[in-house]
Parts: structure tokens; C-alpha cells; sequence
């Protein structure tokens, strides 16, 4: 559509992607920023949302400033395409924008996501958008923002591993499992969001730009491609990610992020992929676990 | 003793606009000496010990400190990173209440290896074995090692912020009232186990007390505040048993029971 048209079909009040062009403009800025400065938290002015805070008004925010008319949006949530959050944010941006959607990782130019890092490596070219609820590490430790801002500008990180050594001291092993502190290009100190530690090596020296927006707490941050990011540790217990003992029940992949699936009220239960897409290809493709006859027939 | 002083304090003076807060202070602190600044409240010497702190920007004066290089650095002509790592590496600061300096929710071994991870220790087992070594010398049983300072006594959270300040080795600690809050009995146990360790580790120490048996107990020399003046300063047993302020003299006559 150009420009006479819109304007032709009154369209003139229009925004693309919702947010007005000067918002946009602004959310931008703290966009590259973050980029120049890889895991500061860069404060921007967060708007309303026509969604709650906790559905991703940030990551939203960022997604409507970056997207253009010739992008493909996937939006996942735990892995998952098919939830309620995912489907209302790509069926918002499929009104306001315009923009093709899809599911598969491969297709996409920009996926905003909650709590996960697709199975598919991602290339260049690509941007993942993260929905963070609390951006700041330090915030269980240091209430004060004031002070944490401190800490951030000085580098002084010292709490970070406080926080890991009382894990230790009361699991007798590190167990942060989720939004597990990581050094970013050895300088700040970022929360990758509440992703499983399995896909913090995702996010080191990846292909793809990643953005992160938190709408609520009013902070943008940004890890470059081809970024050092390092999972925070101590040498005798080192920083590890979780394994899983089984392949995927329907599709039999390994080394890959699994969730656990009830399937009876007498215990059964299976273990298949969160990354819903990834599954999907690759039973598309032929392969095969143990239990997906069976699955696919319980759900017919 | 070394020939060159640790701390030059020199005409400090600290307004809160006409306001006197301390007035024109100098002192030297040599390696090793514990001085204390004694006074009533309200005298000044709070102040002071926060300007010699860096913990309040004097209206006039400087504060240098020798850095373990031997050179002196101005405290206030240096970077804030630069000074923030000198406060938790080369000195300590002993709060009157232990919740000021003290992470209450996290556990003991963590609150004395807080300093330790700061520098960069990323050993955890290291950590530990010097956290537990440090609550054994503060008199706490390792098997406390994973409480909470919650869960201590008064006696008990005093001394384990000691150890909090004393395991990366400081040769300064400034230290207000640390045994104000105390049981007297719980007093005199705090005032020997800190004798033994300054006299042990060398330290030099600026304590600031109103109670003139702590001065006594601890330190070397001291330095008599009134209205924001130094009234008196001398060796301690000098001072106090012969007294030449006529302030100083109502103060260990005991009329001025503070
Ligand atoms: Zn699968």
C-alpha cells in the first residue's frame, strides 16, 4: 500500500505496528543503546499496552519498534506457538502490522518469546525478542536500585556469586535452574530472563541479534551477535545444564529441552519436546520416539 | 611500627550550613595504633569518623590514606570504584548495629566470603574453609556456618560482622560504638576477643565510643571532642589519669555520666 492510498482510504491516524512513529523512534534509541552497550539495562519510557503487564508488554514494545511490513513473526511462549499469549501477540501483530506469521524458527526474521531459546540454531539475519518480567540480577540480594545501578557501573558483581554460593551451601549444588546470571562480553552482569539454564549457550556468540524488553520495570538490553556470554560459576562447581536421560517420546530427538506431559491418572507420563516446532519438523522428517504411535493415537 | 603514618587527617571540618558538625580536626594514624575519639553525643565525633570514612564529604580539609603501594592518595581525589574497593579490601567498618553491616538473609559463611568473591575468589571450597576459619576466630562453632545472622544473638551478630570486615586482611578498620548495643557481660567478651585480634593482625583502628572503659580497653592514644572541637588528645592512660581539659576532667570524674 502507499502512502496516497492510505492516506486516500483515511487511514492518516493509522500507526504501523500500533505504536506511534515518535514512540517507536524513542524505543528505538534505547534499542541501539543496548546494542552499543551489550547487557546494560538502558531505562525507556514504557507505554501502555493494550495487554497486562505480564503478557509480554515489553518484548512487545520492542517487537513493534523493530518490525517492518516484509518480516515474518513467530511468537512462542514456553516453546510452545499454541498457547493463549503466543497466539494473541501474533494475531496482534499480524491487525496492526500486517506481517506474515509463522511457527517454524527457520521462517521467521523476528521471534518474541517467553522462557525459551528455539532448539534450531539461529542465523544471522534473525532477531529474538525476550519478554522479561525482572531485568535486574542483583535485585534478590540488593533491594535498592540506587545501589544496584552502583554495582552495575562499577562492575562490582560480588553479590552475584553470594547469591550462588548460598545455593551451594544449602543444595550442594548450584540450583538456579531458570533466569541463571550470565557476564555479558566480560563487563555487565544481565538476567537472560526466566529461560532454562539449558539455553544459556544459545545465546553465546549467536548468529542472531537477541533484545530484551521488560515493560513494567522500564529497561531495554541487548546482546550483539557473535557476543561472549558466560554463564556466572565457581571452579569447583562448575556451571552445567540440565540433561535429560530420555530422548523425546514423539520424536526421539536428544540434547534437547523436554518438558513432562501427564498422560493418565495412574501415573503415566512422557517427556517430549518443548520447542513445539522443532518436534513438529522433525516427526515431519520421519523420526520417530517411543511412545508417538501411541500419542497419536490417544489424541485421535 | 613503620616511619610513615597510615592516615593523615588534616583540618577537616564537616558544616551543615551554620551548623557545626566538626571543626578543624588533623591526627596521624600509624600502622598498628587504635586511637579513639571519645565524646558525648551530638560532640562531633561521628561526623569526623564519617569524613575520615568517606562515608560524608567534608566541607573542608583532606583525608589521605598511605595505599599499599606507599604512596598517598587524597580519599576524596580518587574514583569512586577506585575508593569503593579500597573500603572492602584494605579496611573494614564495624557498625554499633550489626543489621547495618551485616546481609541478615543471607548465611554466615556467605557474609564473611561476600568480600572474598568481591576480589574475584570463584573457589567455593576455599571460600568456605577460610569463612569457617574466620567464624572459628570470632568464637562461632562451624556448625552455625549456614545460618542466618537472624538467628544469632546480639554478641554473636557483632562478631561475626568482625569477621565480614577482618578476612581480606585490612590494615584500617574504623569501628563506631561496637559494643553499644550490648549486655555488659556480652561487652566485656566482645572488647577482649577484638583486643586479641587488633593486637594479633597489627590493625590500626579509629574507634568511636561515648563509653571511656571501651577507650581504655582498646586503644593507644585519644582525642576528646566537644561542640565539634578536639578538646584533648594523648596517650590514653595519660588522659585519662591525668586529665588537663577541665572538659575532659568532668568527663572521667564521672559527673558527666554520658
Ligand atoms: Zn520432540
Amino acid at each position: 500500500m502507499t502512502l496516497e492510498t492510505e492516506i486516500e482510504d483515511g487511514l492518516a491516524s493509522y500507526n504501523f505496528a500500533y505504536l506511534d512513529e515518535q514512540t517507536k523512534r524513542m524505543i528505538r534509541r534505547a534499542i541501539l543503546k543496548g546494542i552499543a552497550i551489550p547487557g546494560y539495562q538502558v531505562p525507556f519510557a514504557s507505554r501502555e499496552m493494550p495487554m497486562p503487564y505480564g503478557w509480554g508488554t515489553g518484548g512487545v514494545q520492542v517487537t513493534a519498534s523493530i518490525i517492518g511490513p516484509d518480516d515474518t513473526l513467530k511468537v512462542i511462549d514456553q516453546g510452545a506457538d499454541d498457547t493463549t499469549n503466543a497466539v494473541s501477540i501474533r494475531a496482534f501483530f499480524a491487525k496492526v502490522a500486517d506481517v506474515e506469521t509463522t511457527t517454524r524458527t527457520g521462517e521467521a526474521t523476528i521471534i518474541q518469546t517467553r522462557h525459551r531459546i528455539p532448539e534450531e540454531k539461529l542465523t544471522e539475519g534473525q532477531i529474538l525478542v525476550y519478554q522479561v518480567p525482572i531485568p535486574e540480577p542483583l535485585r534478590f540480594l540488593e533491594p535498592r536500585e540506587t545501589e544496584t545501578r552502583k554495582m552495575h557501573a562499577l562492575a562490582e558483581y560480588g553479590l552475584m556469586h553470594v547469591k550462588l554460593y548460598e545455593d551451594i551451601a544449602r543444595n550442594g549444588h548450584i540450583a538456579t535452574t531458570y533466569a541463571y546470571p550470565v557476564k555479558v562480553e566480560g563487563r555487565y552482569v544481565m538476567d537472560p530472563s526466566p529461560t532454562p539454564k539449558f539455553d544459556n549457550p544459545k545465546m553465546h556468540m549467536s548468529d542472531a541479534l537477541q533484545l530484551f524488553g521488560a515493560g513494567r520495570e522500564k529497561r531495554i538490553y541487548a546482546v550483539p551477535p557473535h557476543t561472549n556470554v558466560v554463564s556466572l560459576d565457581f571452579e569447583d562447581y562448575p556451571f552445567e545444564i540440565q540433561t535429560f536421560e530420555e530422548p523425546c517420546a514423539l520424536c526421539g530427538a536428544h540434547g534437547v529441552y523436554l518438558d513432562e506431559v501427564i498422560l493418565d491418572d495412574r501415573g503415566g507420563r512422557m517427556f517430549v519436546c518443548s520447542d513445539t516446532d522443532f518436534c513438529e519438523e522433525r516427526r515431519a522428517e520421519g523420526h520417530r520416539g517411543h511412545l508417538s504411535g501411541e500419542a497419536m493415537e490417544a489424541a485421535e | 611500627m613503620s616511619d610513615e603514618p597510615l592516615l593523615r587527617v588534616s583540618g577537616v571540618s564537616k558544616f551543615y550550613g551554620s551548623r557545626i558538625g566538626c571543626q578543624d580536626v588533623s591526627f596521624e594514624l600509624w600502622p598498628g595504633e587504635v586511637l579513639a575519639i571519645v565524646g558525648e553525643s551530638g560532640s562531633g565525633k561521628t561526623t569526623l569518623l564519617n569524613c575520615i570514612s568517606t562515608r560524608l564529604m567534608p566541607t573542608a580539609g583532606t583525608v589521605s590514606y598511605r595505599m599499599r603501594d606507599g604512596q598517598f592518595r587524597d580519599l576524596y581525589r580518587m574514583g569512586e570504584a577506585e575508593r569503593r574497593f579500597l573500603m572492602r579490601t584494605d579496611w573494614g567498618f564495624v557498625h554499633q548495629n550489626p543489621a547495618d553491616g551485616l546481609r541478615m538473609s543471607v548465611s554466615a559463611g556467605a557474609n564473611v566470603g561476600e568480600r572474598l568473591m568481591a576480589v574475584g575468589e570463584r573457589h567455593y571450597g576455599n571460600i568456605r574453609e577460610t569463612a569457617a576459619d574466620w567464624l572459628g576466630r570470632v568464637e562461632i562453632t562451624e556448625d552455625r556456618i549456614d545460618d542466618q545472622p537472624r538467628s544469632f544473638s546480639g554478641g554473636m551478630r557483632q562478631r561475626l560482622q568482625i569477621a565480614r570486615n577482618l578476612v581480606t586482611g585490612p590494615r584500617l578498620v574504623f569501628m563506631d560504638e561496637p559494643t553499644g548495643g550490648l549486655d555488659v557481660s556480652v561487652q566485656a567478651r566482645l572488647l577482649d576477643l577484638l583486643r586479641g585480634l587488633v593486637n594479633d593482625l597489627g590493625l590500626a583502628v579509629v574507634v568511636v565510643t561515648h563509653d571511656l572503659a571501651v577507650a581504655r580497653l582498646l586503644s593507644h592514644r585519644m582525642m576528646v571532642m566537644k561542640d565539634g572541637k578536639v578538646v584533648e588528645t594523648g596517650l590514653t592512660d595519660r588522659v585519662l589519669d591525668d586529665p588537663r581539659a577541665p572538659y575532659t576532667q568532668l568527663l572521667v570524674s564521672s559527673i558527666l555520666q554520658v
